[in-house]
């Protein structure tokens, strides 16, 4: 294989694997900000928790790794009910200032809080043995945990697709993000529907989390260190959309390889580059409503 | 209830009199050190792992201080960022008087206070923040007890030249302990004989580094360099694993900050085998390492490892506690910088240690270490022992 086609694969398979995560985590910050129009900064910490869950559960309690993985989407979907009950509900088209001042509160509570449960250590995630070699596609072999990531971040993108697209209650979301009076006037529970889809968007962080564990390592600063780029997967695909954070994951993950491969001295700054350009190019995102 | 009111009011006129009476007779003198450390942002793992260090030696040697010496330690938060840290130290210095400042993670925090301390007077010694060899000449109040990165990329770069490796390749974190690494692994190299083919600086706040890996990998050199802060080590090692660079035949190679001995357990078998050189290893036989080791276990237990940081905070304890006593506590900077200046310590943990009296830096062994698997666990094994090694940039770059 030449040099420069071999290239181009490295950087499409871990572009692609970044993104993944990526998409997975953000998925559920773009419905409920669609949605409820609500500024959750805090999103990355139910992606925190879930990583936290899974590597206690494998660690302490010898959980293997893909019932880990599901108790971890379990526990944060579960988790997120009485936060959002308590908390976020009242702040429901509300100021924004206020939203982003309770929601980056919680970001540094949960800084805290992590560190005095699990200390200041990154938490490691040994992935079990049949994903720690590699897989020879013949041509050229790939390490098999971000193979599994990709194929799992694969898979419950058309199930989410799917759901979104050919349910009743993806229906109700859809109705709901594009007109939420005239959803609740035609009878549609829109407060069980935002309590629904954000324990949904939870769950598929703290999954998230739990998956790329070994990507984005996962340590009591967390939420915040990555938020600029669960925000920029955001802003860049469009509020409220599902297929928009994932083109906007791919373009990130991919690019964010790209540059960091072939113009390693500039690989941190191109990112945010890009992300002024199609922001200036489409205010709204490459898929969000005028 | 009325009983219960009671035991309450006494409780209260009791602490009333605690608050009110009068400090004990005998004259008291407080010793007040400013202790900036980064407890938040990206390296704050290593800060824990360095406090840890200091409250440790603090419990264990307070009783040793003269009588009527008090020291006063007052944490301050750098949250990684050079603009508070020099922020911090400057209320330490005008609010607080503090006689002293220690601590500092970063070596850009360093540089940013460095300067104040010229100006205000108060002595600074770094205990933990490697980077920056020319930081001691910024100020004449800086000293520095943990090590410098060219005492150890220079050494290193030397010895994988001698392994006949040709091609090197240098991959640092973009910040200055990782320019200094780079340059000085670069110097030993080719002095050696080698030849850099390439060299990449990756961003400090760096989630993945399959892509930068995978570059190296392709690239194929003999040997590639790293240098990433400690904090970021598994990352790296779990991208070296995913990327199969020591399969494709790439030798690797780094200081310490690689291969943490608290982070080894979590690293699986990837590194086994890699040498590096540092200052400290946990597997080091020496009897005072022996003795730390056991008051750590005593301390912590299995919650924590400690590691090369936890060491240099703790011989920067070790150091201001013998100024406390030679001095009874009572010292102007100039004392301080004067005592700190050839003090030494030939019984650390690390082995024998002493602060250059000429460039306030430290002067100590560089160890060569293999990571081995001694007793089933992980450990950087010390194969061979440089003595007493200065810091070579200062040798190379003589004061104007």
């Amino acid at each position: 294989m030449s040099g420069a086609l071999s290239a181009a694969v490295s950087i499409g398979f871990h572009g692609l694997a970044f993104a993944m995560v990526l998409y997975l985590i953000s998925v559920g910050l773009s419905v409920t900000m669609g949605l409820m129009g609500f500024v959750n900064l805090a999103h990355g910490v139910f992606a925190m928790v879930g990583g936290y869950v899974v590597t206690s559960l494998m660690s302490r309690f010898g959980v293997p790794f893909l019932p880990a993985l599901l108790a971890a989407a379990v526990a944060v979907a579960a988790a997120s009910l009485p936060i959002e009950r308590l908390l976020y509900r009242r702040l429901y088209g509300g100021d924004e200032l206020d939203q982003v001042l309770l929601t980056m509160g919680l970001v540094f509570m949960s800084v805290a809080a992590a560190t005095y449960v699990w200390g200041p250590l990154q938490q490691p995630l040994q992935p079990p043995a049949w994903l720690s070699g590699a897989v020879d596609l013949g041509f050229r072999s790939f390490p098999a945990y971000r193979s599994f990531l990709i194929l799992c971040g694969a898979a419950l993108v058309t199930a989410l697709w799917l759901g979104i697209e050919r349910t009743r209650f993806g229906a109700q979301v859809r109705a709901s993000v594009d007109n939420l009076r005239m959803a609740q006037s035609v009878g549609i529970d829109t407060s069980r529907l935002f309590m629904t889809t954000f324990a949904l968007g939870s769950g598929l962080a703290g999954l998230g989390g739990g998956l790329g564990a070994d990507l984005l390592a996962i340590n009591p600063g967390y939420a915040l260190q990555n938020l600029a780029y669960f925000l920029i997967v955001v802003a860049v695909g469009g509020l409220g959309s599902i297929r928009g954070p994932f083109i906007a994951a791919l373009l990130l993950g991919v690019a964010d390889s790209g540059f960091k491969y072939l113009l390693p001295e500039f690989g941190a700054f191109f990112i945010y580059a890009l992300t002024m350009a199609i922001l200036l190019w489409r205010p709204r995102g490459l898929f969000g409503r005028a | 209830m009325r009983y219960g009111r009671s035991v309450v009011t006494l409780a209260l006129a009791a602490a009333a009199v605690l608050v009110l009476s009068p400090p004990p007779a005998a004259a008291q003198t407080v010793v007040k050190i400013g202790n900036i450390s980064s407890y938040s942002g990206f390296v704050a793992q290593a800060a824990d792992q360095a406090q840890k260090a200091v409250d440790l030696y603090v419990k264990e040697h307070e009783k040793e201080l003269p009588p009527g010496v008090k020291l006063e330690i007052i944490r301050r938060d750098d949250t990684s960022n050079p603009e508070v840290g020099k922020r911090l130290a400057q209320e330490l210095i005008t609010r607080e008087h503090v006689q002293l400042l220690t601590g500092v993670i970063l070596s850009p925090v360093a540089a940013a206070i460095a300067p104040l301390t010229a100006e205000a007077k108060v002595p600074l010694l770094i205990s933990i923040a490697a980077g920056g060899s020319a930081i001691p000449r910024i100020s004449p109040y800086v000293a520095r007890v943990s090590f410098t990165l060219w005492q150890q990329g220079y050494p290193i770069g030397k010895w994988a030249a001698e392994q006949g490796w040709k091609k090197g390749y240098t991959a640092v974190s973009d910040f200055i302990p990782g320019h200094d690494s780079e340059a000085s692994f670069t110097k030993g190299f080719t002095d050696g004989g080698g030849q850099i083919v390439g060299a990449v600086r990756i961003p400090p706040n760096n989630p993945d580094f399959a892509p930068f890996v995978q570059r190296i990998r392709d690239a194929k050199p003999d040997v590639v360099f790293f240098w990433i802060p400690s904090t970021q080590a598994t990352a790296l090692v779990n991208a070296v694993r995913d990327v199969g660079l020591r399969e494709a035949g790439i030798q690797i190679t780094s200081t310490q900050d690689l291969l943490p001995d608290e982070q080894l357990p979590a690293m699986g078998d990837t590194p086994l085998g890699l040498i590096t050189s540092g200052n400290y290893s946990t597997a080091g036989v020496r009897p005072a390492n022996a003795t730390f080791l056991a008051a750590w276990r005593r301390e912590y237990a299995d919650a924590a490892i400690p590691n090369f940081l936890s060491v240099n905070a703790w011989d920067g304890m070790v150091a201001i506690f013998d100024l406390l006593k030679a001095t009874q506590g009572k010292f102007t900077a100039d004392e301080a910088m004067g005592f700190f200046k050839g003090w030494q310590n030939p019984d650390s943990p690390r082995g024998p240690i002493m602060i250059d009296p000429e460039t306030r830096d430290i002067i100590q062994n560089v160890y060569i270490r293999r990571l081995e698997k001694p007793d089933g666990k992980l450990a950087n094994v010390e194969i061979a022992t440089i003595p007493m090694v200065k810091d070579p940039w200062k040798q190379l770059n003589p004061p104007k």
